[in-house]
């Protein structure tokens, strides 16, 4: 019992006992929000107060208060605690008050969320130019081109990712091939698996599969690392230097991936055949000689340059992506997690609809 | 409270060792702290003095020796004891390190949040009351701490490390990259915090002017051990680095003052 009611000759006395510490600060406000607060006029006596700190001095204030606001006359029996006179000043000279935030009003709420993506959508144009305006200077003096910068991207965004890619494109071809043999067997076609999996794959899938992969793993890394060079205001010094920041961390991450994902997109092709081989034979008893000699009817070689012209493409939009949401994070650490993740969607889903769009152009064009 | 805790220091460090590979940063570093005193560690750069600082905070363990507060050994201890121990101590880090995702008011009521069950009314009473203790204005507690200047931070740090009451606060470099008048001001709330909690500080510093105002003793690092006097006697005392750390021209024009 941190507070107990009682009556002494005649009179009614709430006392406070034992320690009112931070330690037990849930039971202190269960007790002054219990307490017996009655209308007869009050004495609080303090003297069995083992402790008191500016946790305990709070709650002992609350009761005040609440005594006050019910109009109820209180006295101490003896001095008022120092801690309490302390802590009530403080609080008296600076009110809590409750910040309430504004209601959210429907309209107001699209106005906002229009012009903020009006604005986003400029943003996205003006970089892409500051960007073609690098390249373009480039193109004149090519050492702006970082070649050293270039290759580190390369190696990281390529080189380390061969065995995540290998390995997905081999098991996706592994997995068409086998649901095409089920389908197929009952027209006794077992032979056109070869056509399905290596236009698939050649088309389609090797290089999709590739641009996901690596839409995750180096576009994150991409906004991550810009990211956190903001929020140490590295960014801010290299621009104090006169250093043009799209031409030492985004050119390099845009040419690098771009020449690493077409790269990463035959090694997952290789793989996606040798997948579909390998299962041809076990499962359909197709031996390499004939899956090489069906393959060679099954395609042209616009069927491998069809799915290899995506990849650069690709790529851009990717480290785009990927640099443009690391530039735009201010602030906090959870901005940083809120737009590495808008990064990775947005590139996926970038990376499908330039998909589409290539698939359409085919189309229309006969490749 | 039991009648020999006067008597031991509240903060005991005994032999610690810390070793980074073949560089040996303590070696054998004695220290003690007594109730109700404000300590500064000194040293120069790279001399050891955070690493001392996480080691006595337990967020490092020592190769060697001891750190006891409150008489509790803390390399003995382990999770809940351990997380006891550490509630019992406020601190601030030299950035401030507020969690920049949430309000100055959030960000204080997060170590209450943790260590009882509160409503939100009491709660955000306790953090404005803090929030008020070290002299921030009323409408810093819903800003974010990217929106507030250097020596706010500090404060906002302080009045975090002040949540629950502790009687002890470590405080790394609480005046770095604060202007002269706003470090004097930081000083002023130290000694009237001190003052009016009766609170015991250990602080780790560079600020000179900081050490003469606040200091009651000073700990200075020096060849991985601790040389620690009253601040009147460590002036004199005859190693090359602390004469020439508080006689130095820095040093005299602080001591002018």
């Amino acid at each position: 019992m941190y507070l107990e009611s009682r009556t002494i000759d005649g009179g009614r006395e709430l006392r406070a006992s034992g320690a009112w510490r931070v330690s037990h600060a849930d039971e202190l406000a269960r007790a002054v929000a219990e307490a017996d607060i009655g209308s007869a006029p009050v004495t609080l006596d303090a003297s069995g107060l083992e402790a008191l700190d500016l946790t305990g001095a709070y709650f002992l204030h609350q009761l005040e208060l609440r005594l006050a606001a019910a109009g109820v006359a209180s006295t101490w029996r003896g001095a008022r605690p120092e801690t309490l006179a302390f802590t009530a000043g403080l609080i008296d000279a600076a009110p809590a008050g409750h910040h309430a935030r504004p209601p959210a009003e429907p309209l107001g709420l699209l106005g906002r969320w229009t012009v903020q993506q009006g604005g986003a959508v400029r943003e996205a144009l003006e970089f892409l130019g500051r960007i073609q305006f690098v390249l373009a200077s480039a193109l004149v003096r090519p050492r702006r081109f970082r070649f050293q910068s270039v290759v580190r991207h390369v190696y990281e965004t390529g080189i380390q990712a061969i065995p995540i890619v290998a390995l997905i494109a081999f098991l996706i071809s592994v997995i068409v091939a086998y649901i095409g043999a089920e389908e197929l067997r009952q027209f006794g076609g077992e032979v056109y698996v070869v056509d399905l999996v290596t236009i698939s794959v050649l088309r389609e899938l090797g290089v999709l599969l590739t641009a996901i992969i690596v839409a995750g793993r180096s576009g994150s890394a991409f906004t991550a690392e810009i990211g956190v060079m903001r929020l140490n205001e590295e960014v801010d010094a290299l621009r104090a230097m006169g250093v043009n920041v799209v031409e030492v961390l985004v050119l390099p991450r845009i040419l690098g991936l771009m020449i690493a994902l077409p790269l990463l997109a035959v090694i997952a092709d290789a793989m996606g055949l040798a997948g579909g081989a390998v299962l041809a034979w076990l499962v359909l008893d197709i031996p390499f000689s004939q899956f090489m000699a069906r393959m060679q009817e099954a395609i042209a070689t616009t069927t491998f340059w069809a799915g290899l012209l995506k990849a650069p493409v690709f790529a851009f939009v990717i480290a785009m992506i990927g640099t443009f949401r690391g530039l735009q994070v201010r602030e906090s650490s959870r901005e940083l997690g809120r737009l590495t993740t808008v990064a990775v969607v947005e590139s996926i889903f970038m990376v499908l609809f330039v998909d589409a769009v290539f698939a359409v152009i085919y189309w229309e064009t006969d490749f | 409270m039991a009648a020999d805790g006067a008597a031991v220091p509240l903060v005991v460090v005994r032999g610690v060792v810390n070793r980074f590979g073949t560089q040996v940063v303590h070696d054998g570093l004695d220290m003690a702290v007594e109730r109700g005193e404000i300590f500064g560690i000194v040293g120069g750069s790279g001399s050891g003095k955070s690493v001392l600082l996480r080691t006595i905070l337990g967020l490092q363990r020592p190769r060697a020796g001891s750190v006891a507060i409150e008489g509790r050994e803390l390399t003995q201890l382990h999770g809940g004891e351990l997380r006891a121990v550490k509630r019992t101590y406020g601190v601030t880090f030299q950035h401030g390190a507020l969690i920049s995702s949430l309000t100055v008011a959030e960000n204080v009521e997060l170590p209450l949040r943790e260590a009882c069950a509160l409503g939100a009314v009491p709660l955000a009473g306790l953090a404005a009351l803090k929030i008020g203790l070290v002299g921030l204005p009323g409408d810093a507690g819903p800003k974010y701490p990217a929106q507030l200047s250097g020596g706010m931070v500090k404060r906002a740090a302080l009045a975090r490390a002040l949540a629950l009451d502790p009687q002890l606060l470590f405080l790394d470099e609480p005046t770095s990259g604060l202007d002269p008048i706003a470090a004097a001001a930081f000083d002023e709330l130290l000694l009237y915090l001190r003052r009016t909690l009766s609170l015991t500080v250990v602080m780790v510093t560079h600020d000179l002017d900081s050490i003469y105002r606040t200091c009651d003793r000073v700990g200075v690092i020096v060849d991985g051990r601790m040389i620690s006097d009253t601040l009147a006697a460590i002036v004199d005392n005859p190693h090359p680095w602390i004469q020439e750390y508080f006689h130095g021209a820095r040093g005299r024009a602080a001591r002018r003052q």
